[in-house]
């Protein structure tokens, strides 16, 4: 199993650049999104055949404030003209979409509200999620962002043998 | 696998606020589809009352009257420690952002609290597919040992927020909506809650939750693939614990974009199910969100407890690119079993398989 963290305030434009900078829709992510793309790059970097399609990795996001930061940012719109663009990102789960379609994941994708980080109840759902026969790792993150600048956001790359 | 059983069902809909209540509305041709003045624009969409109330959370109402009447049918002990909750919403309660805090995992405790629930609540917000989503983490608690029970419980409340959000993608339409339909212009949005209490006790007359799968199309976050990928895979997975002829129906998402219905259609005919009588109940409630896996699941075990397949309603002329055998008429149902399936923001798809008790 290995994990990884950014820290709460780290510059994630510097960061996007050290790890990925060819992907441009980067930075018209929400901060959730941003910080699941760069967990997910910090998790597989240097994966043989990481861009090949496969169906067998699960996507599974676990936060308490869901996209609030942004969802703060679409209810500003409204007052104006309300924008699409913030829209589609007031949803919890469009970080694992985005986590998806950056790596060709086409397994489960789930995103999950819990009152706090518990570990054993993300445990218990993870595990849960490998009763899913064709299931044989998953990206596992805990992305909790209150706004735009403060957040905590580690991941897990899990496969069956951890389970 | 511990099977898993449907023990009980509560709704709270603009149709009525009991199963089969709403299931002969629904029969009856009914719907409160009709126009709202807006925010500013005017949209279609179906609504409950606000007039009963009173100084509550209309979303905390709902669910908890839709979650205790499935309690009170299951006959279980809402605060055994052998008890859990799953929650499926999308937006919750978002109407109050600013004023209080909308994290999701306050409406879950709330409605862990009327229920007398006394473990840790989870809640699942998977865009469109969270109540079927929602589904298969209750049968997973169940299958895994963790629980007996798991009261899986979904709504989803209109406010100016999604309102505007899916006016702005310009994805509404300004009439009721048409599945299927070579005019369909856009989703209805809807208002409800519905409930279910899954269970590893059953008697031989319940719905047999089967399988259940979510998978993702890894190809855009606002619109489907355009060869059904996710779709298909997870009713691929899913067939593969039924036997063709037992499957009566497929209950589809059904939205009336332009491209949904072209994605399912083409995710059915890849699975082969061009001939499988399939029905759309978006043109009855709108599209209902959180509660919408969970709610059209309901619907659909009585209607296949009836012996019918619901009618689409809205449908008139196929407008898809490939065969998809959708009617607008009620037809005879043949099978033991159905498939619900949804998709949804963020790529992602489900799928789940029902079967009557009794009939493996």
């Amino acid at each position: 199993m290995k994990q990884v963290t950014i820290p709460s305030g780290a510059n994630l434009s510097q960061l996007y650049r050290e790890l990925a900078g060819d992907y441009p829709k980067f930075f018209k992510m929400d901060i959730a999104s941003k910080l699941g793309f760069l967990l997910t790059e910090m998790l597989v970097a240097g994966a043989p055949d990481r861009f090949t399609p496969r169906q067998d990795r699960a996507v599974l996001v676990f936060s308490r404030e869901g996209c609030v930061a942004n969802d703060r940012h679409y209810a500003d719109s409204m007052a104006d003209f309300p924008s699409p663009a913030l829209f589609v990102y007031t949803l919890p789960n469009i970080v694992t979409g985005e986590i998806a379609i950056r790596n060709k994941y086409a397994g489960e994708s789930s995103a999950y509200v819990l009152e706090a980080f518990d570990k054993a109840q993300i445990q218990a759902i993870v595990r849960q999620a490998f009763l899913d026969r064709e299931t044989r790792s998953a990206i596992v993150a805990w992305i909790d962002c209150p706004s735009d600048t403060e957040w905590t956001a580690e991941a897990w790359l899990i496969d069956n043998n951890d389970i | 696998m511990t099977p898993v059983y449907c023990i009980g069902s509560g709704v709270v809909t603009p149709l009525g606020n009991t199963p089969q209540d709403v299931f002969r509305a629904v029969r009856q041709g009914r719907t409160a589809l009709c126009l709202h003045t807006g925010y500013p624009e005017p949209y279609y969409a179906s609504l409950l009352s606000r007039d009963c109330v009173g100084k509550g959370v209309l979303f905390d109402q709902i669910v908890r009257d839709a979650a205790s009447a499935a309690v009170k049918e299951a006959g279980i002990d809402a605060s055994s420690p052998r008890t859990g909750l799953v929650l499926s919403t999308i937006k919750g309660n978002v109407e109050v952002l600013g004023k209080a805090d909308v994290s999701l995992a306050v409406q879950a405790r709330r409605l862990a609290n009327a229920l007398g629930v006394t473990t840790q609540p989870t809640v699942v917000s998977n865009a469109c597919i969270s109540g079927l989503a929602a589904l298969v983490q209750g049968m997973r608690m169940i299958q895994s040992g963790q629980y007996d029970h798991v009261i899986v419980a979904g709504a989803e409340v209109q406010s100016r927020f999604i309102v505007t959000g899916f006016q702005s993608l310009k994805a509404l339409s300004l009439t009721a909506c048409k599945p299927f339909d070579a005019a369909r212009d856009g989703l209805n949005l809807g208002e409800a809650a519905a409930a279910m209490v899954l269970s590893s006790h059953a008697d031989a007359s319940q719905w047999e939750l089967v399988s259940g799968c979510i998978r993702n199309d890894a190809n855009h976050i606002s619109g489907p693939s355009r060869t059904g990928e996710g779709s298909y895979n997870a009713l691929r997975y899913v067939l593969q614990h039924a036997r063709p002829e037992d499957v009566a129906f497929v209950n589809v998402h059904g939205t009336a974009t332009r491209y949904n219905d072209e994605m399912e259609a083409i995710a059915l005919y890849r699975a082969g199910l061009q001939n499988m009588p399939v029905n759309a109940l978006k043109g009855v409630f709108g599209h209902t969100m959180g509660a919408a896996g969970i709610l059209e699941s309901i619907i659909s075990i009585l209607a296949l407890e009836t012996g019918v397949v619901l009618p689409t309603k809205g449908f008139e002329t196929l407008g898809v690119s490939v065969p998809v055998n959708v009617s607008a008429k009620e037809r005879p149902a043949q099978g033991n079993s159905f498939v619900k399936l949804l998709s949804g923001f963020g790529g992602v798809n489900g799928a789940l398989l029902f079967r009557k008790g009794g009939a493996r």
